[in-house]
């Protein structure tokens, strides 16, 4: 532990303290609520500068505050946090911008970008969680904060939403919490890492471990998104566009993968995973997943609920890629954490563009869009070729390492499925490039309000460009020192044995 | 072996409390159900009282003195706010029992 | 410290109060607010001063008159009552401050709106509350009890409205019964024993007798049905939710505590050698049936007030999950080597389950008499829209919500997490769907109303809202603020329950606790 323990707070503050300040704003305070968000969104990106700077120094930081018996707050950076924390701050701030431009003259602002802190702050929290209640806690902490956000329009729809949202996240929550109660009860305070502590459990355990494994894989599922809890992510993108961006990009969904990723690596181990033999089914229901959400959205015509499936369908392949079970699908499963939320976050910044500019919800009505939004739908076209796999945008890191790690467990059915799921892919993607950019506008495109020089706001445009140049800068510079693979790879060799025996075959 | 008589009161009193306490249950009426509140008062003070007389000494036990007597003003005062209770809900709405909302 | 001034201290809670409700009576109603703070504040004061006394010195006691018992009767103040007197000054406090600007803010001779009584009956409530939570002398416990029952019922029937009367002498006939059955009891034990203090009691009891079996049978049904746990709580909804918002704060968030309290030190502390395993999983099945049964009525409710009352009814329940937990079977304690380690784990669980249910029904009974105060009716309904018009009213009860069904961080978490945990390491298992099922229905309907108060304003009745003076929406916020606090500063809880606690802690805390508690 290391003086600077009280950084790790400070991160997570930094963006609930604006958070809590903007909920007693008044509406019309437009210029203090933009200053405190942005400079709490900067704060974080600079904080987890310096705490990514020191890691690769090799700093560890470490902060606790016991709440009452075993109950222990605990905050930790480790490689895997450094990824998510990185991945959300970064992605917090350019959606902050989006979110003011997408949100400028609507009702009840304050309100919306206090929750929309807490929600942030959730996410960082549960990345920084350096133990199961400490997750848990900042897991339910989300929960609460992003139902506001879904119900935020409050119409009929929204509340049916968010009613959704509240049944399965609750649900899915308690199932968690008593998994967590009962890990307690076995082995105390489980700290991610110590995997000794389940491992060296006598045999007799074991079919309880088991049961364990399950009642905790379907308490983290909900949030993930694997068939058969997927059922609020299509409903619960009624929410503005900014909200539906951080929940399927980072905020929510990332939490629940997140969580499996730190179930089998940091609490139970790779060892005592691979004997128990719940990966394989794992395996099988990430499998099921991605091909079901990649059917289910090519039957959509409404923009946000195709690109909603997409992600039921794309989450899967971090799932798929923890419970593979060998390094490099790890590896693909890490890179893929990170990839897919710049992609998708790109994506319904274009889709929320669509719908703000000229009230386009539905792809039908999207012919020839790219002639009147060039620069949106370029955005859009790089996230939705990302998403199939082209090289070389960040999309195809991920199914190449997804895929060698298939073939490295000679499991050639990973492949087939890769390439299965891509050519689904395509066709729910393609036609709707083929409509925008190839085909004759159906009306006359107005002039918006928002903007004379760009083709829309600025504050909603840039953020689009961003992210999608975000997502080409991934692919390619994917060797680098401080790429995302990197990272990965670290935290690939602190999860196997030494001398892993898929390396060496 | 004839029974002491304080057993005898002992017995009468847990007579008296079980018959009271179906009275609390059973009747319906206001007045009713209150007179058999005290009845069960009153029993427990008998049972008292009859406690306190079972070592064959000179002087009766002090201590369930002082409970029976406390205790009966902790049942006066409770009677008299039930029955004030009980004449306001007449004057007021006219009823006199529970027995619609039972 | 000078044991002659702690001595004279502890009674300052009792007669502090007491004082208070005199003074009351004897000034004019208009003054009568101010003398009430003045003494709510000085009590919270006097009680803090016992706190700190508890932690640097350890329990005390003190014989009234100077006579020690058996003659005399004793007062004792250790952790556990330090946390429920605690508890009684902290929520009672911002209860009376609301009330004060309630009544204030209806002025006119109007009964109903500006009951001139309040003061004197609260204080008098309060002083029977102290009195309970200090005393320690079983027949004390039963002269208390009826003052705290005729104080807690004068103030149901404040508002004079008929359907209030009614439900009034109902549970003013229960508690009497109650107390009947725990006044037989009494007088079974004080046969068996020849004693009524507590501390003598727990040895001088003779196991296994067979009046002592029926009195500890008497006993503790007289206090269920007191604290109203199914199927005795017919009682409950009824008279808590036709009181005024401040009284039925009061009478679910203290007024019950004081039964369980009780309830809770006569079966660890008297009739730990009577009690059995059968007892404790039968009282524990009437605890699980209440969380369900009344979580589930609440749901279905359509008024306001009887939702929230409903839902003490099951709140009340997981209350009672700790005794099966604490009462082990006989065999299985003598095979175990060394004292369960989860004891320790129920005991808090169920105390903060009192303590965070205290905070947060004040803070959600406080919330909802704004909504109604504001609307005019009491109809759930009338809450649509309310985020958007009374958004502070509406976070307090949506942080009552989270404590009531046990997401973190909260005290209802740290309460649900112990008990929990308590639960699958005692292998009780079956008691763990029970809570977690309380849970959800608890979600649901705190969720159901939520959702209204997220609702579009075009959905909103076009009445216009009544204004609503702040203090009241700043002590049902603080209120709320108070059940997710006791969450985070739970060590601190801790550390007082420590002092006198009948299990001793199964594990050490992670870090040093803040402070010297030596006992």
């Amino acid at each position: 532990m290391t003086d600077h323990g009280w950084l790790l707070p400070l991160i997570v503050a930094s963006s609930l303290g604006p958070g809590i300040v903007i909920f007693f704003l008044r509406d019309e305070q437009v210029a203090v609520r933009t200053v405190l968000n942005l400079l709490g969104a900067v704060l974080k990106v600079a904080l987890i500068g310096i705490v990514l700077a020191g890691f690769f120094r090799g700093d560890s930081l470490e902060f606790r505050y016991t709440i009452g018996l075993d109950l222990e707050f605990h905050l930790r950076i480790d490689a895997l946090a450094l990824l998510f924390t990185a991945l959300s701050s970064v992605l917090w701030l350019v959606t902050t911008v989006y979110a003011i431009g997408y949100l400028k003259g609507s009702a009840n602002r304050s309100r919306f970008f206090g929750f929309f802190s807490l929600c942030v702050t959730a996410s960082t929290g549960i990345a920084l969680a350096g133990n199961l209640v400490t997750f848990f806690i900042f897991y339910e902490f989300l929960t609460l904060a992003t139902y506001p956000l879904v119900v935020h329009r409050g119409t009929r729809k929204a509340l049916e939403a968010g009613r959704t949202y509240l049944w399965y996240t609750i649900g899915g929550g308690t199932v968690l919490f008593v998994g967590v109660v009962w890990m307690f009860t076995l082995v105390g305070s489980v700290e991610f890492g110590q995997i000794h502590l389940l491992g060296d459990l006598p045999a007799d355990l074991r079919p309880q471990l088991t049961l364990l494994f399950w009642v905790m894989i379907a308490g983290l599922g909900v949030k993930a998104a694997l068939v058969p809890l997927h059922g609020w992510l299509p409903a619960a993108m009624v929410a503005p566009a900014p909200v539906s961006a951080l929940l399927h990009a980072v905020a929510v969904v990332k939490a629940g993968a997140f969580g499996i990723m730190r179930l089998v690596y940091d609490v139970f181990g790779i060892e005592l995973a691979r004997d128990l033999g719940v990966l394989p089914p794992l395996a099988v229901i990430a499998a099921v997943t991605i091909l079901f959400g990649s059917l289910r959205a090519l039957a959509q015509n409404d923009l946000k609920r195709r690109l909603a499936y997409s992600t039921v369908s794309q989450l899967s392949y971090i799932a798929l890629g923890i419970a593979l079970g060998g390094t490099l699908a790890a590896v693909g499963a890490l890179v893929h954490l990170v990839h897919q939320g710049v992609m998708k976050i790109t994506l319904f910044f274009c889709a929320g563009i669509i719908a703000e500019t000229f009230k386009i919800h539905r792809i039908s009505d999207m012919d020839g869009l790219g002639r009147r939004l060039p620069l949106t739908m370029a955005a859009f076209t790089v996230g939705a070729l990302g998403m199939i796999g082209l090289p070389p945008i960040a999309g195809f890191i991920s199914k190449w390492y997804l895929g060698l790690g298939g073939l490295e467990l000679d499991q050639p059915w990973v492949l087939v499925l890769l390439l299965l799921s891509s050519l689904l892919n395509a066709v729910y993607f393609l036609p709707i490039l083929n409509r925008v950019w190839f085909r004759a506008p159906a009306r006359e495109w107005k002039r918006h309000r928002h903007s004379r020089r760009w083709e829309t706001s600025g504050m909603l445009l840039w953020p689009a460009l961003i992210t999608a140049l975000l997502s080409v800068l991934l692919g390619l510079f994917t060797t680098s020192g401080w790429s995302v693979l990197a990272l990965a790879l670290e935290i690939v060799e602190s999860w196997f044995p030494p001398a892993p025996p898929g390396l060496a075959t | 072996m004839p029974p002491e008589p304080w057993q005898l009161y002992a017995l009468t009193a847990g007579l008296l409390f079980s018959i009271s306490l179906a009275g609390v249950f059973l009747c319906r009426h206001f007045f009713r159900k209150i007179i058999a509140v005290n009845l069960m008062g009153a029993s427990v003070f008998l049972l008292l009282v009859s406690i306190g007389r079972r070592d064959h000494e000179a002087f009766a036990d002090p201590v369930p003195h002082a409970m029976v007597i406390t205790g009966l003003v902790v049942a006066v005062s409770a009677s008299a706010f039930a029955l004030a209770l009980a004449r306001r809900i007449h004057r007021e709405t006219g009823r006199d029992n529970f027995s619609e909302s039972e | 410290m000078n044991p002659a001034l702690s001595d004279s201290l502890s009674a300052l809670p009792i007669l502090l109060p007491l004082a208070g409700a005199l003074t009351c009576i004897l000034l004019p109603p208009r003054h009568r607010a101010a003398a009430g703070l003045l003494t709510s504040a000085l009590t919270l004061l006097s009680a803090s001063a016992l706190t700190w006394m508890l932690l640097t010195t350890g329990i005390s006691s003190q014989n009234l008159g100077g006579w020690p018992p058996p003659l005399g009767i004793q007062l004792r103040f250790d952790g556990l009552a330090c946390v429920f007197l605690l508890l009684t000054s902290l929520v009672g406090l911002p209860v009376g401050l609301h009330a004060a600007a309630l009544f204030r803010s209806q002025p006119g001779d109007d009964r109903a709106s500006s009951p001139p009584l309040f003061w004197p009956l609260w204080l008098f409530l309060w002083a029977a509350l102290n009195g309970i939570f200090i005393s320690h002398d079983l027949f004390n416990l039963y002269v208390l009890l009826e003052i705290m029952g005729l104080a807690a019922v004068s103030l149901a029937i404040l508002s004079g409205r008929p359907a209030a009367l009614l439900a009034g002498l109902r549970y003013f006939l229960a508690a009497l019964v109650g107390s009947m059955l725990y006044l037989l009891g009494v007088a079974l034990v004080y046969g068996a024993a020849g004693s009524l203090d507590l501390g003598l009691l727990g040895e001088a009891l003779p196991a296994g007798a067979i009046s002592v079996r029926v009195a500890f049978a008497l006993i503790i049904t007289g206090l269920l049905i007191k604290t109203a746990v199914f199927p005795l709580h017919f009682w409950l909804p009824e008279a808590h939710s036709a009181a005024p918002a401040p009284v039925s704060a009061i009478l679910s968030a203290l007024v019950i505590k004081a039964s369980f309290y009780v309830f809770l030190r006569l079966w660890v502390d008297v009739f730990d050698g009577s009690v059995t395993f059968a007892a404790g999983q039968a009282v524990g099945a009437l605890g699980a049936v209440a969380v369900v049964w009344g979580s589930y009525q609440a749901l279905r409710q359509s008024r306001l007030k009887r939702m929230v009352a409903h839902s003490t009814v099951g709140q009340v329940g997981y209350m009672f999950l700790l005794f099966p937990l604490i009462t082990l079977d006989p065999a299985a304690a003598a095979a175990a080597h060394g004292p369960p380690t989860w004891l320790g784990h129920a005991w808090t669980g169920g105390i903060y389950q009192a303590l965070s249910h205290g905070f947060a029904k004040a803070a959600m009974f406080l919330a909802v008499g704004i909504f109604i105060l504001a609307v005019g009716n009491d109809e759930k309904r009338s809450v649509t829209n309310m985020v958007g018009r009374l958004p502070m009213t509406t976070f307090a009860f949506a942080l009552a919500g989270i404590s009531l069904i046990g997401l973190p961080p909260s005290g209802g978490f740290v309460a649900k997490w112990m008990l929990l945990k308590a639960t699958f390491s005692s292998q009780q298992w079956w008691w763990a769907p029970m809570i977690v099922w309380g849970s959800f229905l608890t979600a649901g309907y705190v969720f159901m109303i939520l959702r209204l108060a997220f609702a579009p304003a075009a959905e909103a009745p076009k009445k216009n809202l009544r204004p609503v003076p702040r203090i009241l929406e700043f002590t049902a916020l603080a209120l709320g603020v108070g059940a997710i606090l006791i969450g985070l500063r739970a060590s601190e809880v801790m550390l007082l329950l420590d002092v006198g606690a009948p299990f001793a802690e199964p594990v050490q805390p992670l870090t040093e606790p803040p402070g010297g508690a030596d006992d």
